[in-house]
C-alpha cells in the first residue's frame, strides 16, 4: 500500500513541476509583451515614423532611417533568398528526387539553419565590406539572405512533397513535360504551403542583429543607397538599448516594440494560413 | 526518341545550380574563415586556444577568456533549459488537454519567435537588476548570460521534444495504462525511451544554438576580456567578443583573431548540429 501512495505522490509531484513549467514559459512570454506593449507603445507617436534619429538630448527624434532601413534590407534579402530557396526546394523534392546530391544538400541547408548568424556577418564582411572598404546594405541583404534560405528551402522541399505523386503523373499522363507539371501542378498544389516558407522565412531574418552590425553597421541619417551602410531597427535598438541616455533607451523601446510585433505578427499570419489551409482538406 | 524538353533542361539546370549554391556557400564561409584567420594561426598556434591574455594594443591575442566564457555560460544554460524544457514538452505532449495543448504550444513556439535582441534588451533592463539585488555586483556576467541564454532556448527545445514525445504510438501508452500505472510511470517508462533518441537530439541541437547566440548575451555579459574569478563577474564570450570587437579592429592581426574565432565558433557549432541531426533526429525526416 505504501508503495502505492509513493507512486501516486511522485505523480503529482512530476506532473505538478511540468505544468509549472509550461506557465513559467508563458509567463515569461507575457512578461516581455507586456512590457514591451508598457515601454513601446507609451513612447511611439506620430514622429517616431515620420523623424529621423536625433542626437541625445535633443526632442522628437524617430525611426524612420531604421523602420526604411530595415524594410530595404529585409526585403532585398527576400528577393534574392526567395527564388534561390524555392528553386533549390524544387530541386530537392522535384529533379533531384531521392538522389545522392539532393539528400546531401539537403542535410547541410538543414545545419545551416541552426548555423550561428554572425558567423555568417563576419563571412559577408570579410567577401563584402573588406575589399571595398566600407559597409553596404546589400552586404547585409545577402547576409539576411543566406540566413533565410535554408528556411525557405526546408518548407519548399516539405510542402512540394506533400503534393501526391498522383496528381504528378495524371499530368504526365497528358503529355505535359516535368516543368510544366511542376509550374501548373504542384507549385498550384502547394501554392498556401509556400507561401507559409516564405512568410517564416521573413520572421526568421526580420529579427536578426548579429549578421547586420558587420555588414549594413548602422545610420543616423536617412539613407536610400544600399551601397552605404544603412540603419536597421535592430543595430539601431543595440545601439540606443546600450546608450546611457533616456531618450535613446525610450526609442530603443519602441523600436523593440514595433519589431516584435511584426514579427510575432507574421509568424502568427503564417499559422493561420497552414490552419485555414489544414480545414479545407 | 529521346529528345530532353528545352524547358526542362533550362529549369532543371537552373534548380540545381541553386541547390549546389548551398553547398558552395558553406565551402566558401570555411574558405573565406580560415583564409583571413590564417595570419593568427600562424603567429600564435596552438597558443591561441590556452592564452590567457587578449591585450590588442599589445598585439596579444588569447582566446581562453572568450572560450571559457562561452562553455560556462552555455553549461549554465542547458542545465537549467533542458530539466525545464522537458517538463513543458511533458505538460504539452501528455498532460494538457487538447484545447489548452494547442493554446499553450502555439504561445511557446511564439516565445521562440521573439527575436534573440529583445531578449538581450530585457535581460539588460529587468534581468540583470534582479540578479544583482540577489547576488550582489554588477547584475552582469556569466550567470546573467547563461540564464538569458536558457530562456531563449527553452522554447526551442520543448517544442522539438514534444514532437518527439508526440511519436509515442498511443496504443503503447493505453497498455501501460491497462496494467495500472500512472502518468508519470507511463511517461518514464513508456514515453521517454520510446522518444529517447528525438530528445537528446533536440538538446544537442539546442546546445549547438546556444553556442553562437549573441545578441541575447552581449547586453549582460560585461563585455570583460578576462577568465572570471566568479560567474557573477563581468566576463566575455565568442560571440560577445566578435560583436563588441569587430568593427573596432584596427590593426591586421587584430582582425585575423576575431576571424579565427569565428572560425573556431562555426567548426564547433557546425560538428555538434551535424552531430544532433544525423545521429539523433535523421528519421524524424522522412
Amino acid at each position: 500500500m505504501l508503495h502505492k501512495n509513493k507512486r501516486k505522490i511522485l505523480n503529482t509531484v512530476v506532473l505538478a513541476l511540468s505544468t509549472t513549467a509550461a506557465l513559467l514559459g508563458i509567463a515569461i512570454l507575457f512578461w516581455i509583451i507586456g512590457i514591451l506593449l508598457f515601454k513601446g507603445l507609451s513612447v511611439i507617436s506620430i514622429n517616431t515614423f515620420t523623424q529621423d534619429g536625433t542626437p541625445p538630448g535633443m526632442e522628437g527624434g524617430g525611426l524612420r532611417q531604421a523602420l526604411v532601413g530595415h524594410l530595404m534590407l529585409t526585403s532585398v534579402a527576400m528577393g534574392i533568398g526567395i527564388p534561390v530557396g524555392m528553386l533549390a526546394g524544387t530541386y530537392l523534392s522535384e529533379y533531384g528526387a531521392g538522389s545522392k546530391v539532393a539528400n546531401f544538400i539537403r542535410d547541410l541547408s538543414d545545419i545551416m539553419m541552426s548555423a550561428p548568424s554572425i558567423v555568417v556577418g563576419v563571412f559577408v564582411y570579410g567577401i563584402m565590406v573588406a575589399p571595398v572598404h566600407h559597409f553596404s546594405g546589400w552586404a547585409g541583404s545577402v547576409a539576411l539572405a543566406i540566413l533565410a534560405i535554408p528556411v525557405i528551402i526546408r518548407t519548399t522541399d516539405d510542402m512540394l512533397r506533400l503534393v501526391p505523386q498522383t496528381l504528378r503523373e495524371a499530368a504526365y499522363a497528358l503529355g505535359a513535360p516535368k516543368w510544366k507539371v511542376i509550374f501548373q501542378v504542384v507549385y498550384k498544389g502547394a501554392a498556401v504551403g509556400l507561401m507559409t516558407g516564405i512568410l517564416l522565412g521573413v520572421a526568421r531574418v526580420a529579427g536578426e542583429t548579429a549578421p547586420l552590425l558587420f555588414t549594413s553597421f548602422n545610420n543616423n541619417f536617412f539613407s536610400l543607397n544600399m551601397n552605404d551602410s544603412m540603419a536597421s531597427l535592430t543595430v539601431t535598438m543595440f545601439g540606443y538599448a546600450s546608450s546611457p541616455y533616456e531618450d535613446w533607451q525610450q526609442l530603443g523601446w519602441a523600436a523593440a516594440a514595433i519589431l516584435t510585433f511584426a514579427v510575432l505578427f507574421v509568424n502568427i499570419l503564417s499559422r493561420v494560413i497552414m490552419n485555414i489551409k489544414k480545414g479545407k482538406r | 526518341m529521346k529528345n530532353i524538353n528545352l524547358g526542362d533542361f533550362i529549369f532543371e539546370s537552373l534548380s540545381r545550380f541553386m541547390a549546389l549554391s548551398v553547398f558552395v556557400v558553406l565551402v566558401a564561409i570555411f574558405v573565406v574563415l580560415y583564409i583571413d584567420a590564417k595570419p593568427a594561426i600562424d603567429s600564435f598556434g596552438t597558443g591561441f586556444l590556452t592564452g590567457e591574455i587578449w591585450a590588442p594594443n599589445m598585439e596579444t591575442f588569447g582566446a581562453l577568456p572568450s572560450i571559457y566564457g562561452t562553455i560556462i555560460s552555455t553549461i549554465i544554460a542547458m542545465a537549467v533549459a533542458t530539466p525545464i524544457a522537458i517538463g513543458i514538452a511533458i505538460f504539452l505532449s501528455e498532460i494538457a488537454h487538447a484545447k489548452i495543448k494547442g493554446v499553450a504550444g502555439t504561445l511557446i513556439e511564439l516565445l521562440a519567435a521573439i527575436p534573440s535582441v529583445i531578449y538581450g534588451m530585457w535581460g539588460l533592463f529587468y534581468f540583470v537588476p534582479i540578479v544583482r539585488d540577489v547576488t550582489g555586483g554588477s547584475g552582469m556576467g556569466l550567470l546573467t548570460g547563461g540564464l538569458i541564454l536558457a530562456i531563449m532556448i527553452i522554447p526551442f527545445t520543448a517544442s522539438i521534444t514534444r514532437d518527439s514525445m508526440n511519436t509515442t504510438p498511443d496504443i503503447l501508452k493505453e497498455s501501460a495504462y491497462a496494467l495500472g500505472a500512472t502518468k508519470w510511470d507511463v511517461i518514464k517508462d513508456v514515453v521517454l525511451p520510446y522518444a529517447k533518441i528525438g530528445v537528446i537530439g533536440s538538446i544537442i541541437l539546442s546546445l549547438g544554438r546556444a553556442l553562437g547566440e549573441t545578441m541575447a548575451v552581449t547586453f549582460v555579459m560585461g563585455n570583460a576580456q578576462r577568465i572570471p574569478e566568479s560567474i557573477l563577474e563581468p566576463a566575455t564570450s565568442i560571440p560577445v567578443t566578435l560583436a563588441n570587437e569587430f568593427t573596432e579592429a584596427d590593426s591586421d592581426i587584430y582582425y585575423s583573431s576575431l576571424y579565427l574565432l569565428a572560425l573556431l565558433l562555426f567548426v564547433v557549432s557546425f560538428a555538434i548540429i551535424a552531430t544532433a541531426k544525423f545521429l539523433f533526429l535523421k528519421k524524424e525526416r522522412s
